[in-house]
Parts: C-alpha cells; sequence; structure tokens
C-alpha cells in the first residue's frame, strides 16, 4: 500500500533582503518514514525548517499537513499540530533540572493553580526515558550533563510532543557510536508508529542506516529526490555542489616566499585533533569544511583565544608561545572573526574608534594622549583605500551595512599592517558588489607579501582565493589540496571524511 | 592624486532628522539642564543669586565627583555600590589623622585617597581575575566597608579636625570654594583621560564589546582594575572633601550617595548597557539634580517629595537610554 504524504510543501520561496534564501523548493514525506534533507551551508535546509516550525512565513508557496492546508505563525502553533524538532544548537537551560528542560512551559501543574507538581514532573520523565530506553536521572541539573547527554535530553523532549513529525537537524553532532546506534533503534520503533523523521546530516554513512529517501537543496533551489537505495554518494556529491562556477577569480601574480606561519600537531579536546599545516608570505591557504569541522577553533588557538591541549606554533621559523591575543598581535597577526556583531565590532562606537583599536599605541605622542589628526588620517586614508562607505568617521558602526562594517574591522587589522592575517567567512551576509571588492583586497594583500588564512563555507569563494586548501572534517584534517587539482567535488569528499577518520584513530 | 577629504554625504532623506537626533542625543541633557534653570528662576526670586547658583555647585561637587567616577565604570558595563561606604571609611580615617598636633596634613589626604585606591583596586581584582558579577562584588565592599569604618571609629563621629583641613571644604580660593575648584579639576582630568587616551579608548571598546575587546588584544582585566581603582580613588576624595565640610569624621557619613551618583550619571547620559557615556554628561546629571533638590527646597517643596520626582526623573531618563540604544 502506497504510505500517505504526512507532510507536503509546495513551491516555497521566502526571500531575505539582499538574499534569496528559498525558490519554488518542494518537500515530500510520507508518514513512517525518515526522509533526510541534504545540502551544504547555506543551502536553505534551515530556513526550509524554520518555516515548517512556524518562526518563518513563506512569502510563496503552500503547506499541507495531514492533508490539510497549514498556515503557522508560530513555534507552539507548530507544536500543538504535531510538529516538533530538535534543533542543531543546543541551548539547555543550564541550571534547571533535565526534567523541567524537558517540560518547560508545559509543566504539569495541580489543576489549574499555576503550581508546578514536580513529582509528577519527575514521574513523567522517568516514564519518557524509560520507554526511549534512555539512562539519565531526570532530577540531574543540566549543567552537569555531558554535551552527549544533552544532546540525548534534546532528544527525548522533541520525542515527548508524541509529534507525527519530528525535524532533527544534526541530531548526532555531538554523540558517540553506542548512541547514534540507540538513536537509530528510537527512530526505527517511531517509524512502526507512523512517525515521519526529516533528517539533516552531513554523515553520508548515517543516510544508509537509516534515512529511506533523500532530498537535496543547493543555492536555495530544489535540485532533487531520491529514494536512498538508487542513490549513491557520487551522485549526492554531485547534486549537492555540481553549480557552474560563476564568479572568475582573477589571481594576480602571486610571489610566494619562505614559510611565515607553521602549526605542529595542534589539539584542543573536544574541537579539534592533530592539525598540522603551514602557510607562506604571499600565500593564501583556504580552509574549508562542513560546519562543527572545527576550523575556526583552530584559528582561535593559534590566535591565543583557546588554550591549546597540545602542539606547537612556529611564526617565522621560531617556536613561540601565545597566551592571548597580544601575544599573536604582537608577532606580526590579524583576526578578522566569524561573527562580527558578537566579537568584532564595537556596535555603540564610531567608525574611528573601531578602526584604530588595535594600533592605538602608534597614534600616542610624548605625553602619552592621542593625537587625533593622526588618527583621522590614517582613518581617512583607509576609508579610501578600501572604498568604506560611511558618511563620516564619527558614525556610529552599528548603523553601517554588513559589508561596510567588515570592511571598517580589516582597516582595524591593517593599520597594525600584520604579516599573518586570519580571515573567518570574511565576506558572510555580504553582497556580491562588496564582495568582489573584498577579493581583491586579499589578493592585494597577498601580493604585498602577507600570508593569509581564510577560512570559507562558500565553495566558489573559497576555491577562487586559495593557492591551497585545506579541508577539515569533524575535527580532524581530512586532506590538502592544491588550487589546481581541487573541485568542488574533491572538497566536499574531503568534508564528509570525518567518520573515517575518527573510527581509524580509535581502532 | 587627487585629495579627497571632502567626504559626500550619501543622499538621504533622513538628512535634517538625522542631524536633529544627532542634537538632541548629544546636547539633549544639556538643554533640560538650562530649561530647570530657567524654570527655576521665573518660580522663584531667590533662585538666579551668585550665591545660591554657587551654593548648588559646591552642594553637588561631592556626589559630582563620585558620580564621574562612577560612570567611567558604567561604560564599562559594570557598576559600583560601594562608593558611599568608601566615603564613609575614607572620612574616618582622615578624621583621625587631621588634628593640629597628629601627622602633617599631606599624609593624611594620601591616607584618604589611598584607602580609596585600594578598595576600588580590591574591587576590580576581585571583578577582572575571579570573574564575579560587579554588582556582587561591590556590594560585598559595600558592607564590608561600612563595617570598617563603624568598627574604626567605635560607632562615633570623629572632630577636632585641624583648621588646615577645613579649608579643603570649606576654604575660598578667589571667591570659589575649594571643592568646586577641585570637582572642576577632576572633571578636566577625568575628560582628558576618557577621550585623548589609549586607556579611555579601551575603556568604551571594553564597554562597547569585551570579547571584540579581548581579540583586539586589550588587556581588559588590567583596565577593569585601573578603572575600579580610579573610581575608588574619587569616592576617598569626596569622602575627603565631606569630612572638611562638616568638619566631622562620620562613619554614617555618604549613605545612598552611591545611588545619586549612578542616578546623575545615568541622567546625563551614561548607557547601563556599556560603550556610552561622558564626564560632561555625569557632571550635568549631577548638576540637574542639585537645581532640582535646591530650586524646590526654596519652593519650599517637603524632600519626601523631592525624592519621590528623584526617582521619576531616574527612570525617565533611563526609560530614554534604552529606547535610544534599542539594538534593531
Amino acid at each position: 500500500m502506497k504510505a500517505m504524504y504526512i507532510l507536503e510543501m509546495n513551491n516555497i520561496t521566502k526571500e531575505f533582503p539582499g538574499v534569496k534564501a528559498l525558490q519554488d523548493v518542494n518537500l515530500y514525506v510520507k508518514e513512517g518514514t525518515v526522509h533526510a534533507l541534504m545540502g551544504e551551508n547555506g543551502a536553505g535546509k534551515s530556513t526550509l525548517m524554520k518555516i515548517l516550525m512556524g518562526i518563518y512565513s513563506p512569502d510563496k508557496g503552500t503547506v499541507k499537513f495531514k492533508g490539510q492546508k497549514l498556515k503557522l505563525n508560530s513555534i507552539s502553533h507548530a507544536l500543538k499540530n504535531g510538529i516538533s524538532m530538535i534543533h542543531q544548537e543546543l541551548s539547555p537551560i543550564l541550571h534547571m533540572t533535565v526534567a523541567e528542560n524537558i517540560f518547560v512551559g508545559r509543566e504539569p501543574t495541580y489543576g489549574k493553580t499555576g503550581f508546578i507538581n514536580h513529582k509528577k514532573l519527575v514521574e513523567r520523565t522517568r516514564k519518557l526515558f524509560e520507554k526511549l530506553e534512555i539512562d539519565i536521572n531526570p532530577k540531574a541539573k543540566m549543567a552537569d550533563l555531558s554535551i552527549a547527554n544533552m544532546q540525548i535530553v534534546e532528544i527525548a523532549k522533541a520525542i515527548s510532543y508524541n509529534s507525527s513529525l519530528i525535524i532533527m537537524d544534526e541530531p548526532t553532532s555531538a554523540i558517540t557510536e553506542k548512541e547514534v546506534d540507540h538513536l537509530f533503534k528510537i527512530i526505527r520503533s517511531l517509524k512502526k508508529k507512523g512517525v515521519a523523521i526529516i533528517y539533516i546530516t552531513h554523515k553520508m554513512e548515517e543516510l544508509h542506516q537509516i534515512a529511506d529517501e533523500v532530498t537535496v537543496l543547493r543555492d536555495g533551489q530544489y535540485i532533487g529526490t531520491d529514494l536512498i537505495k538508487n542513490i549513491t554518494k557520487d551522485k549526492l556529491i554531485e547534486m549537492m555542489v555540481g553549480r557552474e562556477l560563476k564568479q572568475s577569480f582573477q589571481r594576480p601574480e602571486k610571489v610566494i616566499k619562505d614559510v611565515a606561519l607553521s602549526v605542529q600537531n595542534l589539539s584542543v579536546d573536544g574541537h579539534f585533533h592533530d592539525i598540522s599545516f603551514e602557510v607562506k608570505k604571499g600565500e593564501i591557504l583556504g580552509i574549508a569544511g562542513l560546519m562543527g569541522s572545527g576550523r575556526s577553533e583552530v584559528i582561535e588557538t593559534i590566535f591565543g583565544v583557546r588554550k591549546a591541549n597540545s602542539g606547537e606554533i612556529f611564526v617565522n621559523g621560531k617556536k613561540t608561545v601565545i597566551n592571548s591575543p597580544r601575544d599573536a598581535i604582537n608577532l606580526g597577526m590579524g583576526l578578522l572573526t566569524e561573527d562580527r556583531k558578537l566579537t568584532g565590532c564595537f556596535l555603540p562606537l564610531s567608525v574611528m574608534d573601531n578602526m584604530v583599536t588595535v594600533n592605538i599605541d602608534k597614534y600616542t605622542n610624548g605625553l602619552g594622549l592621542l593625537s587625533k589628526k593622526k588618527m583621522k588620517e590614517d582613518c581617512l586614508n583607509q576609508k579610501k583605500m578600501l572604498e568604506i562607505k560611511t558618511p563620516h568617521l564619527k558614525q556610529i558602526i552599528q548603523n553601517l551595512s554588513g559589508g561596510n562594517q567588515q570592511k571598517v574591522l580589516l582597516a582595524r587589522w591593517l593599520l597594525r599592517d600584520p604579516d599573518i592575517l586570519f580571515l573567518d567567512e570574511p565576506t558572510r551576509g555580504i553582497d556580491i558588489g562588496a564582495k568582489a571588492e573584498i577579493y581583491n583586497l586579499i589578493f592585494d594583500l597577498a601580493k604585498k607579501g602577507k600570508a593569509i588564512v581564510v577560512i570559507s563555507s562558500e565553495m566558489p569563494e573559497i576555491l577562487g582565493l586559495s593557492d591551497r586548501i585545506m579541508v577539515m572534517s569533524e575535527g580532524y584534517k581530512a586532506g590538502e589540496l592544491t588550487r589546481e587539482e581541487a573541485s568542488q567535488e574533491k572538497i566536499m569528499e574531503l568534508c564528509t571524511l570525518g567518520e573515517k577518520i575518527k573510527k581509524s584513530k580509535v581502532s | 592624486m587627487n585629495q579627497q577629504t571632502q567626504v559626500s554625504v550619501e543622499k538621504e532623506k533622513i538628512d535634517f532628522k538625522a542631524f536633529s537626533m544627532h542634537i538632541l542625543k548629544s546636547y539633549g541633557m544639556l538643554l533640560i539642564l538650562i530649561g530647570l534653570v530657567i524654570l527655576m528662576s521665573i518660580l522663584t526670586p531667590y533662585f538666579v543669586t551668585t550665591n545660591n547658583l554657587l551654593n548648588i555647585v559646591l552642594q553637588m561637587s561631592v556626589i559630582g565627583i563620585v558620580a564621574i567616577g562612577v560612570t567611567f565604570i558604567i561604560i564599562t558595563a559594570g557598576i559600583d555600590l560601594s562608593s558611599g561606604s568608601v566615603i564613609a571609611l575614607t572620612s574616618v580615617i582622615v578624621a583621625s589623622l587631621a588634628h593640629p598636633n597628629s601627622v602633617p596634613l599631606f599624609v593624611a589626604i594620601l591616607a584618604a585617597l589611598g584607602v580609596g585606591l585600594l578598595t576600588g583596586i580590591v574591587n576590580g581584582s576581585i571583578i577582572a581575575y575571579g570573574n564575579i558579577a560587579p554588582f556582587i562584588v561591590t556590594l560585598g565592599m559595600m558592607t564590608a566597608a561600612r563595617g570598617l569604618a563603624l568598627l574604626y571609629s567605635g560607632g562615633r563621629p570623629i572632630g577636632g579636625l585641624s583648621e588646615a583641613f577645613r579649608f579643603i571644604g570649606q576654604g575660598n580660593i578667589f571667591g570659589i570654594p575649594v571643592p568646586i575648584i577641585i570637582f572642576t579639576f577632576v572633571g578636566l582630568i577625568s575628560w582628558i583621560i576618557l577621550n585623548k587616551t589609549k586607556l579611555g579608548k579601551a575603556i568604551y571598546a571594553i564597554g562597547g564589546n569585551e570579547q571584540a575587546a579581548i581579540i583586539a588584544g586589550i588587556n581588559v582585566a588590567k583596565v577593569k582594575v585601573i578603572v575600579y581603582g580610579y573610581a575608588g580613588l574619587l569616592s576617598g576624595l569626596a569622602g575627603l572633601i565631606l569630612t572638611s565640610r562638616i568638619a566631622s569624621g562620620q562613619p554614617t557619613a555618604g549613605t545612598m550617595y552611591e545611588l545619586d551618583a549612578i542616578a546623575a550619571s545615568v541622567i546625563g547620559g551614561t548607557s547601563l548597557s556599556g560603550g556610552i557615556g561622558t564626564v560632561g554628561g555625569a557632571i550635568i546629571g549631577a548638576l540637574i539634580i542639585g537645581v532640582m533638590n535646591n530650586g524646590l527646597d526654596l519652593l519650599n517643596v517637603s524632600s519626601y517629595w523631592q525624592q519621590i520626582l528623584k526617582g521619576v526623573i531616574i527612570t525617565v531618563a533611563v526609560f530614554i537610554d534604552v529606547k535610544k540604544n534599542k539594538k534593531k
């Protein structure tokens, strides 16, 4: 008998200012099946699921659930209708107990009084865990749990809504193999009950173990759907990345000299292991990898934001110890962080104040006072060179566009004339025009002899900028490719190597 | 090469609106102060006399100095509840030393400033290195310092202060009361530090985005210790002046002063979320409170009503601050 479609998403289109997140995307999920949703970072998966969970509403298209047209306007609305979600980003309420976390917002009370019935709360949690064969103390404080167990609690929470459709976004990112098997057992029993599951993952091996069908998205567009048994890994990769490289990167003549930075066996427990690489003066090294591969963490560790558990760093051949960003800066490094709002911009301050931060020592005169003239001169210079659009230097940086904010932050580092520059997702959230400008700036800097490391999740970008590409997967170095031999498919393949590497290290 | 220093403003319709908003934001509180002065002058003839106006500034000198110190702290997104108690501690210590046949006057003064500085450094160190919330740490200091003051003085006021010492709070130089001169000096130096030095920029950066400040290489812990230390020093100075004015070391001095100082700072435009605030604003905030207190006194309004009014104004000031800095 043909299974019924529990979910039909038709021609979903969603636009944000400047970005078309989804265009005419379809998703049909049958009840009692596991439907995998795949695509690169930024392909539109999260946006599609957010629409399903009532967080966004689509600009065009319809959602039909259990045969009824559904217009969801909030998460609780989605939950009431039988759709729940396991989020990729865990956001546990740390100071509350496991039981409180699971039933937050719907705690059992004494009648209608509003007083929480703690006994029932713990009892319900115990019953839930028993059913799912989970061995965690409901009264334990969430903060005392390991990340793996936190994820299991998150999974239990989603299941406790007794939904007909559960979205699982990277549910195995933090748990070990044993727990993954356990999860799959739970999923199979849910399937038997007719529950449908949308499963988002980057781990190819899992697909064959648990999924029935797979839908692939790319750049916000619907690429195709197929049964898992009919599809090969190569075909999947091709569907996920097979685009024409429209942007042609003009890589000017490069003059690559000696090694500026050498990293050996760098490790931070829980984030990445045994990372070694080097960057030469005048060279651009790209670091590719999926979310959770540990790229940003590596850069942050080199820069002194995180403490390494083991490994060595050599700058210009000399072994160095970097305990704080100040040490890194004094060694000639600069870091443009991944999230400019979170760790880059001083939002309430002016453009000039944001620019002079790192180089401020050079602006003090004999008395220890700042020379406004010198600061203004340098800032105007940068403004011109980087073509920063702001009415004046006193403008509060919060009012600038993302691209211009990024340029101001870049100027902040350039004023210090670093020898080694780390750029983490330098064009994230920036329009095409500004992107091209930043690419040219990067090439220019390389020409001047700087060693540049670029982390990027955009294939065309990393292929176009890099002289060499190091690919990281789940905290390990999966491989290295030269500009000539690199391709989207090869990168993607290395990106998903993580599980295999992990297994080989354990055995 | 084309010298394009003439920057073209983006042609947007909001130009005039942005300009008037800019004026309001920067000078809003000053306009309100001027407005209040005019209002009070109209309501009572006794307000606009030189004597009275000087009196206002004199009375607000002590709180004004503390307000400047606490402004530094609030800009870093911190807070200090201990100022009042530090004033008390300083008061009893300096009073016990400023006797005619005791140690030289400058030793007494140094002791006062030293006590203030030390309490501030303790605050800052625990906050910066112990990673404990400023509210809690300064609350602890507030209680401890007050206790120390009571302990040191045996719970009783200390009198018999030398004439030289009493000059600090009660004397005039060229007709201007000494506290006002000190207040002006403190304002000037603080303004220079905040606007003209590396330290000042670091203070704003930490309040604007502490994590970004760390990544930019700023020694956040060191700056915090300096900031709390400076505020403590200013509290010590305030205690010194106050003790001299009332010619008595009081373990109960400065009660609730920390709240007045914070109120003055916030009314003057300092944002509790950090990164925003000025010395000028703190001074204006203190003067607004002073003008209000003085004017309402002259109008014979009960001090209880004055307190209620002050509370309303503080709430309104914070409300305006939140609205102004709401992130989109």
